[in-house]
């Protein structure tokens, strides 16, 4: 049974070997099987016409309901910017020791591969999964600033992280998984 | 920084709201609770500890000012930010007068907001380690229950753990209230004789007879009412000390008695003819300058130097009014104890007033001026006007406050000179006594800072 499944849920159309690089990296971190999941689904009801961006957590709720049956954690990419009611906005959202996560492109940087930010931007996004991913294992922010658990406050704090977990962090994680029966492979 | 002790708590009448920020927060690895409104937050402020409160300002009811102000009281040192959506000045400078730590715009941004946390966590653990280092100076400070960091002060304890060790008569000197017995107690319990008895007596408490009966015991018979046989002090303390409090006092008698007992150790009960002889360790303590009674003939010169062996100075309060700080702290913790009332410290003003007392009835004085605050004190801190002083500058109140004629003349000369605004001369000729004397008073009365205002 695969372990963690990732979700396009943008609106503009999946940019696949962007989310094959995700999941790639999400497989080497996590250590556990990462499918692919596709689906024409979109959360509803997640915009707020004042700010003009959407709210993650209500995406969350959406998630958890929609989620495919065999996944024990989800990860839902989107590149609508997303915020929560009392931050400005935020890169992406996780249910704490839950089973769904979002993360958004928007404020990362450029993705398209020809831009020369790029590389910059994709290995932002990667490092951002990974962090939102973590919470869902119930990991919380790290005091330390390479470890990808470390908070993101901002682009440069999260261009200073590395896309692993400290020691830390690491053993913290396998600890959960075995505690939540996931095989770890 | 430890997150994990950290307790957050989010008063905002909006779910969402609740939700999001506590999301947030606990990712931070911080312990958060949500509460809807303000009798909520009330009722968990009055039953456990918070770090930080994050408190809405516009909700039905009690809004966040007004939570704000009760909090206050339950918990002075819970930092407590209000957030709002709606930015005014007016509402921010109340929030602030009214001891909020910030006022912040909903929605913040993420990096105001953690960079904001972080602050007062580091801020809250500084305090924490603050207070941890000063209880362990007054571990460093403390001589059994005495403490001070005075230099003087030091060297006495210095001197007292010395004379501790051996069995020399000790002559402890200082006013009323300086902490005699407490020292003398300290002494005893750092001797070799701590396993036996610490018996103290006040020597100015009784009358000649019964003071005699009391220290040498009687035999049944000896007088009326001696229905049976009696033992003294001096035997109760046997292997112990024997602590004579107020030995100034003593008459011309008792002087002699207590002298022969001091060269042969040994005495006989009243009415008795039996010797009885008793291994006893003397302290004695008098807050009289017994060279002045020698002179005056009213002290026996050859008793003042049997108890003069190792005489020891107990400064005034007056004279190490560093001390006052710390002595403020450990008694207010005592305080909190016997009153079961948790008060955590005195207000700037209050600590003021209290260093700059000129304190005529030294330690003993500060305990009872503050046991009265600690009893009168609405919050958890003391403040100025709980300490029952009467603010010097603001005229005579009389029968407001009983104070003593030193006391009563130290504000006098502060109100003069401050009416005089620093000039003694001027000062000296309304108070019609000369220049030399006032400055003495002043010296006296440690008014540098008023004679120079």
């Amino acid at each position: 049974m695969s372990s963690i499944h990732v979700w396009w849920v943008g609106v503009d159309a999946p940019d696949e070997p962007l989310l094959d690089g995700v999941t790639t990296e999400i497989a080497r971190v996590f250590e556990v099987p990462v499918t692919r999941y596709h689906s024409g689904e979109r959360p509803t009801d997640t915009l707020d016409v004042r700010r003009q961006q959407h709210h993650s957590t209500a995406i969350l709720r959406w998630l958890k309901l929609h989620r495919p049956h065999d996944a024990r954690k989800l990860l839902a990419l989107t590149d609508v910017d997303l915020f929560i009611p009392v931050l400005t906005f935020v890169y992406g959202e996780a249910l704490l020791d839950g089973p769904c996560a979002v993360v958004s492109t928007a404020r990362l940087g450029p993705m398209a591969p020809r831009h020369e930010d790029a590389p910059r931007a994709r290995a932002r996004l990667a490092k951002e999964c990974v962090h939102e991913l973590g919470h869902t294992f119930g990991l919380v922010h790290c005091a330390a600033a390479a470890c990808v658990m470390a908070r993101s406050i901002n682009l440069a704090a999260v261009d200073g992280k590395q896309a692993t977990f400290c020691s830390d962090c690491r053993l913290f994680y396998l600890e959960r998984l075995t505690q939540q029966g996931h095989d770890h492979e | 920084m430890n997150r994990e002790r950290t307790r957050i708590l989010i008063v905002d009448d909006e779910e969402i709201v609740r939700e999001s920020l506590s999301g947030w927060l606990e990712k931070d690895g911080y312990t958060v609770v949500t509460v809807p409104d303000g009798h909520h937050a009330l009722a968990r402020v009055g039953a456990e500890r918070w770090s930080i409160m994050l408190v809405d300002m516009k909700m039905p009811g009690m809004d966040g000012l007004q939570v704000l102000e009760q909090t206050r009281k339950l918990q002075p040192d819970v930092t407590v930010v209000i957030m709002t959506a709606y930015a005014t000045v007016d509402t921010a400078v109340s929030a602030m007068k009214l001891g909020a730590y910030d006022y912040i715009v909903k929605p913040f941004d993420p990096e105001e907001l953690t960079i904001m946390i972080e602050k007062i966590v580091a801020q809250q653990a500084l305090v924490r380690e603050n207070a941890l280092l000063r209880k362990v100076l007054r571990r460093e400070y403390k001589f059994r229950d005495l403490i001070s960091k005075n230099a003087n002060m030091q060297r006495v304890f210095e001197l007292a753990k010395s004379a501790a060790r051996s069995n020399s008569t000790i002559l402890i000197l200082g006013e009323s209230g300086t902490g005699k017995e407490l020292l003398a107690r300290a002494i005893h319990a750092e001797s070799p004789r701590r396993e036996g008895p610490f018996v103290g007596v006040s020597c100015a408490a009784l009358t000649e007879t019964l003071l005699e009966s009391e220290l040498f015991g009687h035999e049944r018979g000896s007088f009326t009412g001696a229905v049976a046989r009696q033992r003294g002090k001096f035997e109760a303390a046997n292997h112990g000390t024997l602590f004579l409090d107020e030995v100034g006092d003593i008459s011309p008698k008792l002087q002699l008695d207590l002298l022969r007992v001091l060269e042969e150790r040994s005495f006989t009960r009243v009415g008795g003819t039996d010797t009885v002889a008793v291994d006893v360790r003397i302290i004695a303590a008098t807050n009289r300058d017994l060279n002045k009674a020698v002179a005056a003939g009213q002290f026996r010169e050859d008793l003042f130097y049997r108890l003069n062996v190792i005489p020891v100075h107990l400064p005034p309060l007056r004279d190490r009014r560093d001390d006052i700080p710390l002595l403020v702290d450990t008694l207010i913790e005592q305080l909190s104890v016997e009153q079961a009332k948790p008060i955590e410290g005195v207000s700037h003003d209050a600590m003021s007033l209290l260093v700059n007392h000129a304190w005529p009835g030294n330690i003993r004085e500060l305990r009872n001026v503050l046991e009265r605050a600690a009893v009168v004190a609405s919050g958890s801190t003391i403040q100025a006007g709980d300490l029952g002083f009467h603010q010097p500058g603001t005229g005579a109140q009389p029968g407001n406050v009983l104070m003593t004629l030193e006391e009563v003349e130290r504000r006098h000369i502060i109100s003069v000179l401050e009416s005089t605004g620093g000039n003694v001369t001027q000062a000296a000729r309304i108070l019609d006594i000369d220049r030399v004397t006032l400055y003495n008073k002043i010296k006296k009365y440690h008014l540098r800072e008023v004679e120079s205002a």
